[in-house]
């Protein structure tokens, strides 16, 4: 059974008719269930051609020749054109930010010219009348390699007898940073007890239902560039292609339809894209680029990829004294652009342990270049390798001195009543509530039955298992992620709203939609702020041309940054009509309020009058209105957190799931998320989001991995080898929640996305451990796939 | 992920086919389901000049049962063996495989016969043929022939069908009455491709096996019938009879390395489930219990 907990929608917002707190239907689900969805790949141009992608047969190779005249003479063959030929139209680029000091990469092409550093780069572009015709004469493309020595290796990039992938660069260190809060030796020389342990984080990616696609049309009669493009962050796309061609940035255009699915995927900018523009501004028609399956395995961005050293230093009475962790990740050939690819390992210093008392922690987190494909940002950066390093020591601490999971969170957690308060990364903390969600997720489970009920069948030779994990979560993040660091990528929202000649309502909003409700979330926030009712309210986004400028929809900010502005629109705007209304009546805008599309006494409910007749006189008769009043039914707002940096949240999941000791074979029974997003918008949103970043995370556990082998070759780059989370697999999923709405913003609203993904896999390894306790087994590597377990047992 | 160029034809009749086949040779394809043969296509796996599309040829479609042997056409679904009455009746161990095989959506499509044409070590199908020591009945332009199921499967995606061959239906012995069958396999999620699987079809008198296919698959480069099986039958099954057997799998199996499984593993699932499996027949659950031990 799926159960819900969901809470009450709060009070502030609970305005007559408000939709805050309700599960409204998506307004977008007819038209998507309908089969009317409008994708990239979807939409023909006049004049449109395909481009096909040479890529990269070897993981680090010089290109030695190129020969592509049998492909020019293919059927339906309009231009095949290589990667110096296009390096006169798009300018090259380097992925580091300034506040991540020393962060260093190599200039990137959008396709190689001299040299390729990863399996799938691209190399030769073929342009046809189909994508099927580019296919063939792709194909009849001779390049020739020399091969050179592929570093794929994280443990020995660093080794001075490796050699630099990048020779200006003089070493494969891209990036490090070190961390020391409090008296971590102290700590460590004093404690009862010291666990210290390795955990192995595998390499997987997002597998996005939609691939990347891109349609780009450079309209010379304009000069201007329009983008089609399913992103999540069109403004960020409009800067980075008008700075790379050579344009203004009113001479770019972006438009995002309906994209299907992102995690972050969709936020970076590829070589493959960029291509893509500079290949419609040279041959000066409309390209369409739309990446197969192989392709998305082998250069959409991968993720995790980590190596982390970590220890736990424990008193026998539970009291957690000290974390220390030593993080090396692999991020591929390049630091992806423009967001790069030491942020996640900047977050795992960040927030292991941030959930602790303790004020003692040191890390070390060092960045390396392999000749792989790139790791970037993907849902929950970070979070996931922080919270199964820490919950994995919380855990082994705990058993160490014989102390049940439970006792020892409740000894350590943040107090619910010690906020504000900080990390010992200086992470600060307006208000969360551990312990609250601690409390609710041990009734959800019923945790003493499960423990009975472990005991009983361990009898007759059952291992099941429980696992915890809490974690916190970065969302709604302002400038410091990016924008200090020199991105021009906007950490504030802006929406506007419109109230139409019938009365009825348009709102454009800088956020973006990939499939998550940013546009249901909107319209019934401004229906609330508003008065009116959401059929009404017609929500725009995904054009730079029309909306607002603004960051997008990534790391959680969409519904609390995004949703803010939209709420202070709505105000806005009801204020201006207010004021026309109070002229037309003769009262007083304070004694008025907007209910149900009418302007209304707000004391006795009565309607004065209809939205409708108000907009009727404003569009149709000024000539009625007072003399001086100028009606504006038209009122944009921005906003952006300004007191904190990043809102956190918090949360705690379970697993409960049971291990075949004889074939290594692990079965999810159940499992439960609590957690605290602050005020809920859209409850069946939010659990779904839940669900979904759960089942992202419980890929990474059990199944999900991107297996390169000692070349660099990446050799499960399909649906049949990369294995994907499925439903048959997946555990019924409860969702509780505990609401502390952020005092940033009058909606409250934090972030949701990450929450999910952050702890599911710490939970399944963790319980995966308790079920093997008996055993005197204890793994830390993921996926846990059979050969893991049974290897660890000693049955192979 | 674009399939490349190929001439399509559809066969108004058997004896069109064959004519196609004999005219077109290695350079044709036969077009059954197109689970298997339509992604190797988009993945440019394969790249057949002419697709032979024998989909419409309702007379190799369907399951009859005459004289103790079940005839099934080589264009039956897979869905349709799991819902078919006289499959459920006279060959049970068919319909336990076919709700492994891959999804619903695929099942829908897929065919038996393309299944065992194409002959995929990690199928299901072809370990239950020679389980149940089935007969493929292959057409040509010359006229039909037998081939035993032991004799057709000839390694990777190799059969003993010529080029200008057709498969056009199977003859399964019907088991006699009493037997037992077991299927299980060993996948990392519902509908993967097994990381080793058995088929198995057993005659049990009294407490004792009179009879025992072990038919393994995903374990070698064909299925694999276990020759271990001559320790079981006709004695008293007592967990070190299993264990000589087991001992013996083992020196007669020499299983592939792959992502999903090494030769250890693999070779640790065949012991396991050789047995689960007699525990199963034999209705004693204590001896799977001693083998987890």
């Amino acid at each position: 059974m799926i159960s819900s907990n969901q809470p009450k929608c709060l009070t502030a917002l609970d305005r007559p008719n408000s939709y805050i707190g309700q599960s409204v239907p998506r307004p977008n689900l007819a038209r998507l269930l309908q089969g009317r969805g409008q994708y990239v790949s979807d939409l023909v141009l006049p004049r449109m051609i395909h481009v096909a992608f040479v890529r990269s047969l070897h993981a680090h190779a010089r290109i030695s020749a190129i020969n592509t005249e049998a492909a020019r003479a293919m059927p339906g063959v309009v231009a095949v054109v290589t990667g110096r030929e296009l390096a006169d139209v798009v300018t090259p680029w380097v992925g580091v930010l300034s506040h991540l000091k020393g962060l260093k990469s190599a200039p990137q092409h959008a396709m190689a010219i001299d040299r390729v550093c990863w399996q799938g780069e691209a190399v030769v572009a073929v342009l046809a009348s189909s994508r099927a015709l580019a296919e063939d004469a792709a194909e009849a493309v001779e390049v020739s390699y020399e091969e050179l020595p592929a570093v794929t290796d994280m443990r020995s990039a660093l080794d001075p007898a490796t050699p630099a992938i990048h020779p200006d660069l003089g070493d494969n260190l891209a990036f490090e940073r070190n961390h020391d809060a409090g008296a971590v030796d102290a700590a460590f020389a004093e404690a009862d007890e010291v666990v210290e342990v390795e955990f192995v984080f595998g390499r997987h990616t997002g597998v996005t239902l939609e691939p990347r696609s891109v349609v780009a049309d450079w309209n010379a009669g304009e000069r201007r560039l329009i983008i089609y493009q399913g992103t999540q962050a069109p403004h960020m796309v409009q800067n980075i292609a008008a700075k790379h061609l050579g344009l203004a940035e009113q001479q770019v255009r972006v438009v995002c339809k309906d994209v299907g699915g992102s995690f972050g995927i969709k936020v970076h900018i590829y070589a493959d894209e960029m291509a893509t523009y500079g290949l419609a501004k040279l041959l000066r028609r409309p390209v369409k680029f739309v990446a197969d399956r192989v392709e998305s395995f082998n250069t959409d961005i991968h993720a995790r990829d980590h190596i982390c050293k970590g220890r736990i230093a424990v008193n026998r009475n539970g009291s957690i004294k000290a974390f220390e962790i030593d993080d090396l990740t692999g991020i591929g050939s390049y630091s992806m652009y423009p967001r790069t690819s030491a942020i996640e390992a900047n977050q795992v210093v960040n927030l292991v342990g941030g959930q602790y008392t303790t004020p003692n922690y040191r890390a070390r987190a060092r960045v390396v270049f392999q000749n792989k494909n790139v790791t970037c940002q993907y849902r929950a950066v970070g979070h996931p390798i922080a919270c199964s390093v820490t919950e994995g020591l919380v855990d082994l601490a705990a058993r160490r001195i014989g102390m049940d999971p439970v006792q020892i969170r409740r000894l350590n957690l943040i107090g619910d009543d010690a906020y504000p308060c900080a990390s010992p990364t200086g992470l600060r903390f307006e208000a969360l509530s551990h312990h609250a969600s601690l409390q609710k997720l041990l009734q959800m489970m019923d945790y003493d039955a499960l423990r009975a009920e472990q005991a009983r069948l361990r009898g007759q030779g059952i291992h099941r298992g429980i696992g915890l994990a809490s974690f916190i979560e970065v969302t709604n993040p302002g400038a410091a992620f990016y924008g200090v660091g020199g991105a021009r990528i906007s950490s504030q929202d802006g929406v506007t709203v419109r109230l139409d000649a019938a009365g009825s309502v348009t709102c454009y909003t800088s956020i973006t939609e990939q499939g998550q409700g940013s546009e249901a979330i909107t319209a019934q926030i401004v229906a609330s702020g508003l008065g009116v009712s959401i059929d009404r309210v017609r929500v725009v986004l995904g054009d730079t041309d029309a909306t607002p400028y603004g960051g997008g929809t990534w790391a959680s900010r969409a519904a609390g940054i995004g949703g803010e502005a939209a709420l202070q629109s709505a105000k806005m705007l009801r204020g201006n009509i207010l004021q026309v209304a109070a002229a037309i009546l003769q009262a007083r805008p304070e004694d008025l309020d907007i209910s149900d599309n009418a302007v209304v006494d707000p004391s006795s409910g009565e309607r004065k009058i209809e939205l409708s007749e108000l907009a009727r006189i404003v569009f149709f008769r000024p000539d009625t209105l007072p003399p001086g009043l100028q009606p504006e039914m038209v009122a944009t707002r921005h906003f952006v957190p300004r007191e904190y940096g990043f809102a956190f949240t918090n949360g705690i999941q379970a697993s409960w799931l049971e291990v075949d000791t004889a074939t290594g074979f692990v079965s999810l029974l159940n499992h439960w998320v609590v957690e605290d997003c602050g005020t809920v918008i859209n409850p069946q949103l939010v659990d779904e989001q839940i669900r979904g970043g759960v089942v992202q995370g419980l890929g990474a556990a059990l199944f999900e991995h991107c297996i390169y082998d000692e070349r660099g070759q990446l050799t499960n780059a399909n649906m049949a080898d990369y294995l994907v989370p499925m439903a048959a697999e997946m555990p019924d999923i409860a969702v509780g929640h505990v609401v502390t709405p952020t005092k940033e913003s009058e909606l409250g609203a934090k972030g949701a996305g990450e929450a999910g993904t952050a702890g599911a896999a710490a939970a399944v390894a963790n319980a995966v451990n308790d079920a093997l306790s008996p055993f005197g087994v204890s793994i830390t590597e993921i996926p846990l796939t059979p050969r893991v377990i049974l290897s660890a047992l000693g049955r192979i | 992920m674009k399939a490349p160029a190929f001439s399509y034809v559809r066969a108004e009749s058997v004896e069109h086919a064959l004519e196609l086949l004999s005219r077109h040779g290695n350079a044709a394809k036969i077009l059954s389901g197109g689970q298997s043969l339509l992604p190797a296509l988009n993945l440019r796996l394969a790249a057949p000049a002419v697709l032979i599309d024998i989909g419409r040829l309702d007379e190799l479609r369907g399951i009859k049962l005459r004289d103790d042997v079940v005839t099934i056409g080589a264009l039956t679904r897979h869905a349709d063996l799991l819902t078919s009455e006289e499959i459920s009746a006279s060959l049970p161990l068919l319909r336990k495989a076919a709700a492994h095989v891959a999804h619903p959506a695929i099942r829908n499509r897929g065919t038996i016969g393309g299944n065992l044409a194409h002959a995929d070590p990690a199928s299901e199908f072809p370990a239950c043929m020679l389980a149940l020591d089935a007969r493929m009945v292959i057409r040509g332009e010359g006229g039909e022939r037998r081939v035993n199921a032991r004799d057709f499967f000839r390694g990777i995606y190799e059969t003993a069908l010529e080029p200008h061959e057709l498969l056009a239906a199977i003859e399964v012995p019907r088991p006699q009455p009493g037997s037992r069958t077991y299927f299980h396999e060993f996948v990392r999620r519902s509908g993967d491709y097994a990381m080793t699987g058995l088929a198995a079809l057993a005659h049990v008198d009294g407490a004792q096996l009179g009879d025992l296919r072990l038919s393994y698959f995903a374990i070698s480069d064909r299925p694999h019938l276990a020759r271990a099986t001559s320790h079981l039958v006709g004695v008293e099954i007592t967990a070190e009879r299993i264990a000589e057997a087991q001992a013996e799998l083992d020196a007669e199996l020499d299983p592939p390395d792959d992502q999903q499984a090494s030769a250890a593993m693999r070779r640790h699932f065949a012991r396991l489930l050789l047995f689960r499996c007699v525990a199963d027949v034999l209705g004693r659950p204590e001896l799977a219990m001693e083998a987890v031990r």
